[in-house]
């Protein structure tokens, strides 16, 4: 499977790489932003089985990210990691379209667990 | 408005705007790093040069106005690092940068949610080298949480207010 991560840091992307990694084979790419992200995306016709989506970033944000995603694509897995805990987040972040939502700081488990009920979830429906 | 030249009243510490940080600090670190904290008592401070020489800053705006630092003893950051980031990571790299950021960027976040409604916090910002000073707003007092872990010592530098109380 291919997943795409979004977080402004190296750091970041590294741990989530480290712990999806035991979802089995997977093939990650990297976005430092959502403008990279929109590039990664342009550039992968084959598309993503998941995309993990940071909300404070530079040059464009998260939720600006999920929105432009969700204007051609309702089907690409997208879980929010961030900081950002608010409920009045969360309920924006849901409703431009996001499947499921990680607050950080996160344990490996919370984060595999999320991520694994949120997939099984959509392959169920689909 | 009180005209300038009216005495200040010394600054108090609100615990409503310091405890977030202090739970903040130790869910991070546990969560994160695996690494427990304990704190001194939150004191008020002076000096416009932050406790440490590794210092990841974050800015406030919105419901809740000023500047977050989280200011690390050098070989305490460097273990911190190394435990959040699960490898050794020079400090002379970006990446060394990078972590110290991310750490900043969960304690601010973290508080922020108990802080105001409608408050945001910048993209990190991390100054590295002993002495270097850090602008804050004037009118806001700085507290400074002073940090201790089993690998060294840290301090959280919170001055910040809020300009609509939360609605909790
Ligand atoms: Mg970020």
């Amino acid at each position: 499977m291919k997943i795409l991560l979004v977080d402004d840091s190296r750091t970041m992307r590294n741990i989530q790489k480290k712990v999806l990694g035991d979802l089995g084979a997977v093939e990650f790419s990297e976005a430092g932003d959502g403008l990279e992200a929109l590039t990664a995306i342009a550039s992968t016709p084959e598309g993503f089985n998941l995309i993990m989506v940071d909300w404070n970033m530079p040059n464009m944000d998260g939720i600006t990210l999920i929105s432009r995603i969700r204007e051609k694509d309702k089907a690409t897995p997208l879980i929010m990691a961030t900081t950002e805990a608010e409920k009045s987040r969360v309920m924006e972040a849901l409703k431009a379209g996001v499947n499921n939502y990680v607050i950080k700081p996160f344990t490996p488990e919370m984060l595999l667990e999320k991520v694994k009920t949120t997939l099984e979830k959509l392959k169920a429906v689909a | 408005m009180q005209p300038s030249q009216a005495t200040p009243t010394p600054p108090t510490i609100n615990p409503k705007l310091i405890v977030p940080f202090v739970n903040s600090v130790r869910n991070v670190f546990a969560t994160m790093v695996g690494v427990s904290t304990t704190m001194d008592r939150p004191r008020i401070k002076t000096d416009r040069a932050p406790a440490y020489d590794v210092s990841g800053i974050i800015g406030f705006s919105g419901d809740v106005i000023g500047t977050v630092v989280v200011s690390f003893q050098k070989c305490a950051a460097a273990k911190l690092v190394e435990a959040f980031a699960g490898m050794a990571v020079d400090p002379d790299s970006p990446d060394f940068a990078d972590a110290v950021g991310e750490l900043a960027n969960m304690i601010a976040g973290g508080a922020k949610q108990h802080l105001g409604n409608a408050a945001d916090i910048s993209i990190p910002s991390v100054v590295i080298g002993q002495g270097h000073v850090i602008t804050r707003p004037s009118d806001v007092p700085c507290v400074v949480i002073p940090c201790k872990t089993e690998v060294g010592d840290f301090a959280v530098e919170v001055s910040v207010k809020q300009l609509q109380t939360a609605g909790t």
